[in-house]
């Protein structure tokens, strides 16, 4: 059962793929990409249940961080920089 | 000592994470945690005695069960908005009148707004903040900033102020 | 004893079944809303809830040991930086000139951006 609710998480990154490669503006790959860093997060969690290692839960905890400073930092980024100018 | 609640709080936090009490754990929590505060503890809330009265967590745990509550509806919204064939959406940006002075309960009250039905803060500027709002209701300001605050502004107010 | 794990294998297998359930919704949502704030509005919502509930089964799974406890501090954790993130991105593709979708029917952070330009 937890096989299959895994392989459906993991077919989920595939929505954020396809915004990420398709997206018509910069803002919209990077939403794409925030999303997909939460998504990994799930699957890290499955994962600890499958396998009944703890450490993959550890590697999750430091994905949110590290997605976080990710996505703060390109916001920022993009909040300097003009469009239209 | 005044910056001393991110201490405790991240220095809480620490123990959660490592579940364990041997002393060479508990020294590296104390250093990480005193040198979080030295770097961080300017941009927190200021000001110990908010952790310790009770009242502030009679509140806290009633305004936790209100949240959970609004955020599985905000769920069920999205739902209804993306599942229907004719995704029934009027967005748009509104303003909302602010009633809270302190920065951090204002953080806290953007936090909840992101989570609630329909609602999307973007930004605050001096006492407005700017909402994206994914099905508009009503037009009248009064009646909106009802809609979108009203909900938790009393709550947050007894808990972070 | 052994009737009560396996009650709690199954209620954790709903949460995080629930969980995918609603991640499912977001992403969705991410496909086919039109512009850039409506899909960050239902993509943030529903895959932070969703993860959150897949969290909380961990949490039933493991009881409140070591594994466990970890689940449980992650959920605020996860709440408060999705939800900044979403309001950094909100305000940067504004700033950068991305304007609300067709459909869009009211706009008041205009004014206060175009005062910003001038100065």
């Amino acid at each position: 059962m937890l096989e299959i609710l895994l392989y459906i998480q993991t077919g989920l990154c595939a929505f954020c793929l396809y915004r990420i490669i398709r997206g018509p503006t910069i803002a919209d790959r990077m939403v794409g990409l925030d999303i997909f860093g939460i998504l990994v997060v799930g699957i890290c969690a499955i994962l600890t249940i499958l396998t009944g290692r703890t450490f993959i839960l550890d590697i999750g905890i430091a994905w949110i961080i590290l997605s976080f400073i990710g996505t703060i930092t390109l916001a920022k980024y993009l909040e300097n920089r003009k469009l239209n100018e | 000592m005044r910056q001393s609640g991110l201490f405790i709080i991240s220095f809480i936090f620490w123990l959660l994470l490592t579940w364990s009490a041997e002393p060479g754990s508990i020294v590296t929590g104390l250093a990480v945690a005193a040198m979080s505060t030295l770097f961080f503890g300017r941009y927190y809330f200021h000001g110990v005695k908010k952790l310790l009265q009770p009242k502030r967590y009679f509140w806290l745990v009633v305004y936790l069960f209100i949240f959970i509550w609004e955020c599985i509806k905000a769920n069920f919204d999205v739902a209804y908005r993306v599942l229907h064939p004719k995704m029934p959406i009027k967005p748009g940006i509104v303003r909302v009148q602010l009633n809270i002075r302190s920065a951090f309960a204002r953080t806290m009250l953007a936090n909840s707004i992101t989570m609630t039905p329909g609602t999307i803060a973007v930004d605050i500027v001096d006492d407005n903040m700017y909402v994206h709002w994914i099905y508009i209701s009503s037009e009248d300001p009064v009646e909106y900033t009802r809609k979108v605050s009203g909900r938790f502004e009393n709550y947050i107010k007894k808990i972070f102020e | 004893m052994n009737n009560m794990s396996d009650l709690t294998v199954i209620i954790s297998t709903i949460l995080i079944a629930t969980g995918i359930l609603f991640n499912l919704f977001g992403c969705v949502g991410l496909i086919r809303l039109p512009d850039v704030y409506n899909r960050l509005q239902s993509a943030t919502k529903c895959v932070t809830l969703g993860t959150c509930s897949i969290l909380l089964g961990v949490l039933l799974r493991y009881g409140f040991i070591n594994t466990g406890i970890k689940a449980l501090v992650a959920i605020p954790l996860l709440f408060f930086t999705a939800t900044v993130a979403a309001h950094a991105l909100a305000k940067g593709s504004y700033r950068f000139g991305i304007r609300l979708g067709e459909k869009s029917i009211h706009d008041d952070y205009k004014d206060e951006h175009d005062q910003d330009k001038k100065e």
